[in-house]
């Protein structure tokens, strides 16, 4: 797509442009040089000197046992984030689509939560659960179940996905609904004259209209949960217990500023880069195939 | 108010031309329209005397003054769009006094010369509406209103009645004539219907693939097109071109021959406009009619001369579907012949 | 939809049940933040001798006080205005940079021109909790640790704006930008008069998400501000906690919870309508 008209002139854009690139030369691509770079040495232990271990860093993080939990953690992590962001909200949509009159108010309601940080989100969900004040963790008490995410593992996993997923559910509610509104009134009704009842109409019709939706929603999703949900999990459980919710992004920062492992952490850095790059180049797609429609 | 010349104008896409090289001296105060098919450069000649689109070869003279290399907005020039291009978020009178404000005029002369433009185009209520609010007809007459008051020398138009309904086409067709005699504006307008250039030219530029085919007074070019594509364009319906044969007792176009009106011999294209074929029953011309289109005042005949080739008859009155499945005898006046090169298209009589 | 659409509606029992439903999902997704306005509403005691009430105290006017004036480490007060100097500043900072870079690249042909606009596309594949350190020794070096640059800068230059603003001027048709070239309007002056003015929505849409955005960042404040008075509301909770078995000020840390919540929610609230088309034209 290019446009017919432009105005003539060099110096005036790259006047223009100036800001944006300089700005992005400095802290983008100028650190993420640094990255890959510092991710090729490993530094002395009083950080004087650095050896060039090529990609010994990589060798070692690939083999890394904590590494590769890490690795699993995100992945469940994610899928676990994905699914209870998504289902509900779909759900949500559903219901307030058929509600056209008071659909308004609901999702006037609803979008609160996109507005809250995933760090303060992991502040009201850890105070519910706290195990000394937490008021649902008291009545899981009452209750028989000894809730204790401090020390249990799933626990702690359960608590982090709930925690992650609850702003989201308010973002993926306002794409459902959108695209819902979106789905032709002729299209519903033909199926209703079909004979069609409503929960086969929604299987057969509405969600397979809704599909490029979802797929946009999927990667907005699994990138969120991979680089969002760092305030979430540093408020509420440090990664822990025993690293069972330390995701990849956890990992990086932890090893990086809290154990000093510079190439490491450059090392991990660099492979969080092509992850993004793997998923940007999925959303694009699904840019090109809404372009191409 | 100004003379626009063009001499021998190319415009070049890389390796591909677009514009073969036109030359055209406009009168001051004439209104030309450049008439063709999609495609064939007329939007391209003009956006290139706007200034939107560089010369690639010849010169372009306003006013008598080369205006290649000069800006939009120096060569005393404005244009109405086919789209109007107004500012969405400017009101009628801003949209109008938007060029006087850059030039920086005091605000009461800008408001005085909207006013009086406004008067003119009776936009005097709306002057405070947003293009949104405005009816197709009103947005074109805001988009002429822009170029009014910028008192230019020359008008360009850009296809800018394509938008409209065709019974509003045919009322602004006539405002936008009427206007540009009343102000004695020169004007170059483009347009792909014939029955615009036709009511509207003082003078017709027919294009096609880039090429001038004829440049002429509408009349001049129903009655002598001098191409055969400038004969199929102009008029409608569209003139019959048939292979025909010319010998010395006539022209003879399959087992009908017509008097030759010149002195020519061998293959021709012999042209023959639907409104000029009179039934008759004793004519030369035989015509197996498939089909009628009654359109009241007059009524076309489609169908197939004996060679198998198709042919189109426009005849006064109303004949009914008596007239399908028959067989028509048509003559014509020598006068209404016209015959092609049929390698070049040029006229030969 | 109307009646006469009847057929595919919902009505009766089913509309009920839909609206009680809707109601579940809104109260669940609510009690959260509900628990956290009740926290800061009672006295400590009640909330550490669970269980803790669900219907909202009296010492509302105590705990906001004592957040806002004294807090924990520092008042809430000044990480309040320190989170809104860094939401506007990226908002706005990365709206400007944003339209200018858009308005070079879409309407001007210079050149570096298409690989500038690489250079810039591939930004959007860096956030910036993936190049955390050396960002970091960037800012360590400019000496921005503890300050509002520092704060605002690293964020700025993300594509996504730049993005949304590009793919708006391509909608604007051709012939405007010609017809102000014809009323004799040079570049910035078009800029200016014609596409700053309808790009007002975008703006204002994109202000909602950016703002929001820079409010809600957590780990970039975390790294940089060690200083107490630069912190944001948004790390700072977390700080408030104490370290080792000391009790938390729990009305206190809920209260500054609640205090965080509330510009980021007044906004989208207020600018709801903007937001929602924002967000879903321009996150596509």
């Amino acid at each position: 797509m290019e446009k017919r008209v432009t105005f003539k002139g060099w110096l005036l854009p790259l006047c223009l442009i100036a800001p944006q690139v300089a700005i992005s030369a400095v802290f983008f691509f100028y650190p993420a040089g640094q990255a890959i770079w510092q991710s090729l040495f490993i530094p002395d232990p009083f950080g004087l000197s650095s050896q060039f271990v090529g990609m010994g860093n990589f060798d070692f993080l690939l083999s890394d046992p904590y590494y590769r939990a890490a690795f699993r953690t995100t992945a469940i992590f994610s899928a676990l984030v994905t699914l209870a962001a998504m289902v509900p909200a779909l759900f949500l949509a559903v219901m307030a689509d058929r509600l056209v009159k008071s659909a308004g108010a609901y999702r006037t309601l609803l979008i609160w939560p996109y507005a809250v940080a995933p760090a303060v989100a992991g502040v009201l969900w850890m105070f519910m659960f706290n195990t000394r004040v937490g008021v649902v963790a008291w009545y899981l008490g009452q209750l028989g179940y000894d809730w204790n995410h401090v020390l249990n593992g799933q626990e702690a996993m359960g608590l982090v996905v709930v925690a992650s997923a609850w702003g989201r559910i308010s973002y993926n509610f306002l794409f459902f609904f959108a695209a819902l509104q979106a789905v032709p009134r002729s299209v519903i009704e033909a199926a209703a004259i079909d004979g069609a009842r409503f929960w086969r109409r929604f299987f057969t019709i509405v969600l397979p209209l809704l599909s490029p939706t979802t797929f946009f929603l999927l990667v907005v999703n699994i990138v969120y949960a991979f680089f969002e949900t760092f305030g979430v999990i540093h408020t509420i459980t440090a990664g822990g217990p025993q690293q069972a919710t330390t995701i990849l992004v956890y990992k990086v920062y932890a090893d990086g500023f809290v154990g000093q492992d510079l190439g490491s952490s450059a090392a991990q850095s660099v492979i969080l880069l092509l992850v993004v790059g793997v998923l940007t180049v999925l959303q694009f797609k699904y840019i090109e195939k809404r372009v191409h429609y | 108010m100004a003379t626009v010349e063009l001499d021998n104008i190319r415009k070049r896409f890389g390796s591909e031309e677009v514009i073969g090289g036109v030359s055209l001296s406009v009168a001051d105060g004439e209104f030309i329209v450049i008439v063709g098919p999609s495609g064939c450069g007329k939007s391209t000649l003009l956006r290139m005397v706007a200034g939107l689109e560089t010369i690639t070869e010849g010169e372009l003279r306003i006013g008598g003054q080369r205006a290649n290399d000069r800006e939009p907005m120096d060569r005393d020039i404005a244009m109405v769009f086919q789209n109007y291009a107004l500012y969405p978020h400017m009101s009628v009178a801003q949209n109008m006094g938007y060029g006087l404000r850059i030039k920086g005029l005091p605000k009461a002369e800008i408001d005085a010369k909207v006013a009086e433009a406004a008067r003119l185009l009776q936009l005097d209520a709306l002057l405070d509406r947003r293009p949104r609010d405005l009816s197709g007809g009103q947005r074109q007459r805001v988009a002429m209103g822009r170029a009014i008051v910028r008192e230019p020398s020359v008008f360009l138009f850009d296809e800018p009645l394509s938008n409209l309904d065709a019974k509003l086409r045919v009322q602004m067709r006539l405002e936008i004539r009427e206007l540009q005699r009343k102000l004695g504006v020169t004007a170059l307008y483009v347009t792909h219907d014939q029955v615009e250039a036709m009511t509207m030219a003082d003078r017709m530029i027919v294009m096609n693939a880039g090429i001038a085919e004829q440049i002429g007074t509408p009349m001049e070019v129903y009655e002598r097109p001098a191409t055969r594509f400038a004969a199929q364009f102009i008029g409608s319906p569209a003139m019959n071109v048939l292979p025909a044969e010319a010998r010395e007792d006539g022209l003879h176009l399959g087992a009908a021959t017509l008097p030759n009106p010149g002195a020519l011999r061998g293959p021709v294209l012999l042209g023959l406009r639907p409104e000029h074929l009179n039934p008759d029953p004793q004519g030369p011309i035989e015509m197996q009619v498939m089909l009628a289109e009654p359109l009241g005042a007059n009524t076309l005949l489609h169908g197939r001369l004996a060679s198998g080739a198709a042919f189109t008859a426009s005849l006064p009155g109303v004949h009914r579907a008596d007239a399908e499945r028959t067989t028509l005898r048509l003559s014509i006046a020598g006068e209404n012949l016209h015959l092609f090169d049929p390698d070049t298209g040029r006229r030969l009589n | 939809m109307s009646t006469s659409s009847g057929m595919v509606e919902r009505h009766g029992a089913g509309l009920w049940l839909t609206h009680v439903g809707m109601i579940a999902g809104v109260l669940v997704i609510f009690f959260p933040i509900w628990l956290a306005f009740v926290a800061s509403t009672v006295t400590q005691p009640e909330i550490v001798r669970p269980p803790m009430p669900l219907w909202p105290g009296d010492r509302l006017v105590e705990n906001y006080t004592a957040a806002l004036f004294s807090g924990v480490n520092v008042p809430v007060a000044v990480m309040l205005m320190n989170s809104l100097v860094m939401a506007m500043g990226i908002a706005v900072g990365k709206i400007i940079i944003s339209l200018l870079s858009a308005f070079a690249i879409v309407y001007f042909r210079f050149p570096g021109r298409n690989l500038f606009f690489w250079l810039i596309f591939l930004t959007l594949m860096l956030p910036v909790e993936v190049r955390i350190l050396p960002t970091y020794e960037v800012i360590a070096g400019f000496g921005m640790l503890n300050s509002y640059s520092g704060l605002i800068f690293p964020l700025i230059a993300s594509a996504t704006a730049t993005f949304l603003f590009r793919q708006f001027y391509m909608t604007v048709p051709d012939e405007l930008a010609e017809a102000a070239r014809v009323d004799g309007a040079r570049p910035m002056r078009f800029f200016r008069d014609i596409l700053l003015p309808m790009s007002r929505t975008n703006i204002a849409a994109l202000f909602v998400i950016l703002f929001i955005y820079g409010w809600n960042q957590y780990l970039w404040p975390l790294l940089i501000t060690t200083d107490p008075s630069m912190n944001t509301i948004v790390m700072g909770i977390k700080q408030m906690f104490p370290s080792g078995d000391d009790v938390a000020d729990w009305p206190v840390i809920m209260a500054t919870s609640i205090l965080a919540m509330i510009p980021p929610v007044l906004v989208v609230i207020s600018m709801q309508k903007l937001f929602i088309r924002g967000l879903v034209d321009s996150e596509k």
